[in-house]
């Protein structure tokens, strides 16, 4: 209940992992962990689709539709009649932005 | 296509000494307190994109060929808190063309990415300053930075560095990341340092709303307001972490709900009115606030660290229309009371 965020567009294939930890390394929120002969997909639903695993894994194992989950810009592509998905967030443009963190 | 301009990286270089070499510039780890009101005004969203620095490659001590070398965007907190963290080390930063946005937003947009980043080692001639092909590049970069690619194409070695530069250090000394260098929170501070570019953004439409109000309802509608907004705003992302639930929107409807409990306590006991009209006037502070506090606790997705774009577009059909019934609902009774008291009628 109340929970929107139980799915998302990740999926892992382990039979084409090599085990090279790429995913590992790049993931901010610890969705992938090692394993003997593939990396683990240990909690998924923690995935945020920031894209990372996906864009750095050698042999394509990871498939992910990568966006930004920002309400602000897909509200706005909605109300300007565009697609959501090609809301893009608006950071750095001179009117409104939805992001300000310095990392 | 992309037009000449766009495509164009201004990482070349900046000044080009008399014999010909490209100079670096040499920058040092003290934050003056011209870069402190430069802060100040970046998290206050003053002069948004004014808060850039020039792209290209800099040397930070006395670095020599074997020094290593970090990418960074040319956001000016970005930077900072990059040589800030890299006090007492030598080193290089190349500083990479993000139109002054902070490296993860920039690798989200691609901007902080794999074409940029060869681009600019290319330009700035990083393989004649450097002998050895590694660059460490801010682990949030890498949604935009494809390492396998960058060596293809560049010969250096992407090495992700931690999430926090604050880190930098003891991963320079160990070598290795630990899983906490790895991982994103989202603590009190950071939440907090966000609340000042909600409020601006919401505070010229606030402004109007509360006069208005003000005007033709009351001292009380007026208040209603500006607490409604400094809550969505700055309280919720506070207390982000402490209210249930985990949608945003579920979270801004029971903080808007407590939050509208005295407003319509208020209305209730207002005098010379009957029965009837201070139930139905207490009903409206506690159909119109939850969601205005929701929707803007809704639009503070895009500024967390977690939230994915499926469960928030999700949450955008399951909770909009909630909104804008309950509003809608709220909004329609407070203009029929309204009405009924010109017209003397309670």
């Amino acid at each position: 209940m109340f929970n929107s965020y139980q799915e998302n567009t990740l999926r892992f294939y382990q039979q084409k992992c090599i085990n090279c930890g790429r995913c590992i390394e790049v993931c901010p929120h610890g969705v992938f962990a090692e394993g003997e002969k593939a990396v683990r997909l240990i909690h998924p639903k923690d995935c945020m689709e920031c894209g990372a695993c996906a864009l750095n894994c050698p042999v394509q194992a990871i498939d992910v539709q990568s966006g930004v989950g920002c309400a602000w810009a897909m509200i706005s592509a909605a109300i300007r009649g565009k697609d959501m998905d090609s809301g893009e967030c608006s950071c750095g443009g001179d009117s409104g932005s939805c992001c300000g963190g310095e990392k | 296509m992309v037009s000449p301009e766009k495509s164009c990286c201004s990482c070349s270089c900046q000044n080009v000494s008399s014999s010909g070499i490209c100079a670096i510039t040499s920058i040092n780890s003290t934050i003056s307190l011209k870069n402190r009101i430069d802060h100040f005004q970046a998290r206050w969203g003053y002069k948004r994109s004014n808060h850039r620095v020039i792209p290209g490659l800099y040397k930070l001590g006395n670095p020599n060929a074997e020094s290593p070398v970090f990418a960074c965007a040319n956001y000016t907190l970005s930077f900072d808190v990059l040589r800030s963290a890299l006090n007492c080390l030598d080193g290089y930063i190349l500083v990479l063309d993000t139109k002054g946005i902070n490296v993860w937003c920039a690798a989200g947009k691609g901007t902080f990415g794999t074409d940029e980043l060869v681009r600019c080692i290319e330009s700035t001639g990083l393989s004649d300053v450097v002998s050895h092909r590694k660059i460490i590049v801010p682990q949030l970069g890498a949604p935009g930075v494809s390492a396998i690619e960058v060596q293809r194409r560049s010969g250096f070695n992407v090495n992700f560095g931690p999430v926090r530069a604050k880190d930098l250090p003891l991963f320079l000394k160990t070598g290795t990341k630990t899983p906490e260098m790895r991982r994103v929170d989202f603590p009190l501070y950071d939440r907090l340092v966000l609340t000042p570019v909600e409020l601006i953004q919401v505070i010229v439409p606030t402004i109007i709303i509360t006069i208005i109000l003000w005007f033709i309802v009351g001292n009380m509608a007026a208040l209603a307001a500006i607490v409604t907004v400094l809550t969505g705003t700055i309280l919720f992302p506070i207390l982000l972490p402490l209210i249930p639930t985990k949608d945003f929107s579920m979270k801004g409807l029971i903080l808007g709900f407590i939050l509208a409990i005295p407003f319509a306590v208020g209305y209730a006991l207002s005098q010379g009115l009957p029965l009837w009209a201070q139930v139905t006037g207490a009903l409206v502070p506690l159909l119109v606030i939850p969601p205005v506090v929701a929707y803007l606790a809704l639009n503070f997705t895009g500024s967390t660290t977690f939230t994915s774009r499926t469960g928030v577009k999700k949450e955008i059909f399951r909770y909009i229309p909630v909104m804008i019934l309950l509003s809608a609902t709220g909004i329609i009774i407070g203009v029929i009371l309204g009405i009924l008291r010109l017209m003397e009628m309670i």
